[in-house]
């Protein structure tokens, strides 16, 4: 059964029909990458995903239990919503690491303020914080930052601020992972580092939506691939064939226009 | 000679802390409240407390201490402040505490504005509540903007406490020009009158310290 099934799933900012009737789904373990123009929807659908916005229409299923159903009219508790929204996991294009913290202390939070709602957190505290600590800390290292574990994202490079964000988005253990065009705010020289983690997880099978622009990226590193333009789905398949040899003619059109392919 | 001077004089000072600790207790808390006003999603409350905020911020506070000291009692006949120096310091008090608030608020407003929604965002994708946003994310890098500003303003109330002597409150500027025109058997007495700048820069530079050893401490992230 698909980890991820999104059904008709429609949003519109007032009169702009930003996702219309978008329709995929993915199975546990597999990469998707989404390629697409500017304004095409992309980020709104990676938002929607996490609940960053509210679809109007459309059901979002994980593991075929339904997280999101625009039927669905009464509100969700605010627990619920957190529970629901747990099942995702989302990097920014701009890091929005949280300055007051270090790295390892911007990895550990939610799960801290996660655990301190268990009912035996206060007498297994230290060993839960131990824990913590330790998970953080492997996240770190591999990310490849076990020695800037203490720094604070202003003493790190945009290339490293990136690799605490995905280590921060890991520590909940998402089901599915959303990296909303994780390199595009980095100096050129930055994006390689930032790609070998990500090259390197979907070898670790971790299930992934990347938004991405960069399109040999988006070919190698994924099974398959989604075409969007103007808030619809155009093409979509094994990444290797929506952009090698894309079927319809808007998404060559995008592909010749990127100089995607070599 | 020096022993009356400086006693009354302290006097004074003392006065001027009372009504300065005063205005801060309240202030803060008011001004809170009212950028909570300014920035209210219910646009009526919203253009309420923006306009009173424009008000009082466009007029000097002198003026406003006078009206509130003054005009209650010429429209119902009878002054409602007590009588002496306890009315003037409540109507000081009640006027210092409204335009400062307003001047925080917008300090406030300005923090609080700052933060990037992608903060929010980052804890609500982590599954933070709101509570938990707010006070584990939020607050911090608030507290960094909202720190200078209102240093500056707190600064500028040390001095501006002197205003309240237009009601005849006995703050510290009452005292030493108390004896140019005559009090406790001295008259035109220049020198007590310039020596009370020795208390304000005193004060004003205590604070200075404080407030940037407080800067200093967050120092240690940027936003
Ligand atoms: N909060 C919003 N209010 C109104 N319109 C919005 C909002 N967010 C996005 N839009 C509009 O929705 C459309 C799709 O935006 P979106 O950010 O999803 O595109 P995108 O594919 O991510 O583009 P890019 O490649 O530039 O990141 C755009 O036309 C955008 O202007
Ligand atoms: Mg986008």
């Amino acid at each position: 059964m698909a980890i991820l099934e999104v059904q008709a799933l429609s949003k519109r900012f007032e009169e702009l029909e930003v996702l219309r009737q978008i329709d995929f789904s993915l199975e546990a373990g597999e990469a998707l990458s989404i390629i697409g123009s500017s304004g095409s929807g992309k980020t709104t659908l990676l938002r929607c995903l996490n609940f960053l916005e509210t679809p109007d229409a459309g059901r979002v299923l994980v593991h075929g239990e339904t997280v999101f159903d625009a039927a669905e009219t009464k509100k969700l508790s605010e627990a619920a919503l957190r529970r629901r929204r747990l099942h995702f996991g989302l990097v920014f294009q701009n890091f929005n690491l949280f300055p007051q913290y270090t790295a390892l202390e911007n990895v550990r939070l939610a799960g801290l303020l996660l655990a301190k709602e268990r009912p035996d957190f206060r007498e297994k505290r230290k060993e839960i914080v131990a824990e913590l600590n330790e998970r953080a800390m492997f996240l770190l290292t591999d990310m490849g930052l076990a020695d800037r574990a203490g720094h604070y994202p202003h003493q790190l490079s945009g290339g490293q601020q990136q690799r605490v964000a995905i280590a921060r988005a890991l520590a909940l253990e998402p089901d599915i992972l959303c990296f909303d065009e994780p390199t595009s705010a980095l100096d050129p020289e930055l994006t390689g580092e930032v790609l070998r983690v990500i090259r390197s997880l979907a070898e670790q099978r971790t299930t992934m939506i990347i938004v991405t622009h960069e399109m040999a990226f988006a070919r190698d590193v994924a099974d398959r691939a989604i075409f969007m333009d103007g808030g619809v789905i155009v093409e979509q398949g094994p990444a290797k064939e929506v952009i090698d040899h894309p079927r319809e003619e808007r998404t060559r059109q995008f592909l010749s226009r990127y100089g995607g392919l070599s | 000679m020096i022993g009356t001077v400086l006693g009354a004089l302290n006097q004074g000072f003392l006065k001027t802390l009372q009504l300065f600790g005063v205005t801060l207790l309240g202030a803060i808390p008011l001004g809170l409240l009212i950028s909570f006003g300014s920035m209210s999603k219910f646009q009526p409350l919203r253009w309420l407390t923006r306009t009173v905020v424009w008000i009082v911020r466009g007029t000097p506070l002198m003026l406003q201490l006078i009206i509130l000291y003054y005009v209650p009692g010429q429209i119902m006949d009878a002054s409602p402040w007590p009588m002496g120096e306890n009315g003037r310091f409540l109507a000081s008090a009640i006027a210092f505490i409204f335009n400062y608030a307003c001047y925080f608020s917008e300090i406030f407003r300005g923090g609080i504005e700052g933060v990037p929604k992608g903060q929010r965002e980052a804890g609500q994708v982590l599954g933070m509540t709101r509570g938990q946003i707010f006070f584990r994310v939020e607050l911090m890098q608030m507290v960094k903007r909202i720190v200078p500003p209102i240093s500056n303003e707190i600064i500028t109330l040390v001095k501006d406490t002197s205003l309240a002597r237009i009601i005849a409150y006995e703050e510290l500027i009452k005292a030493g020009y108390d004896f140019l025109k005559g009090s406790h058997g001295y008259s035109g007495l220049l020198w007590p009158l310039f020596f009370t700048g020795v208390y304000y820069l005193l004060f004003s530079g205590l604070l200075t310290i404080a407030f940037n050893k407080t800067e200093r401490r967050l120092d240690y992230f940027k936003v």
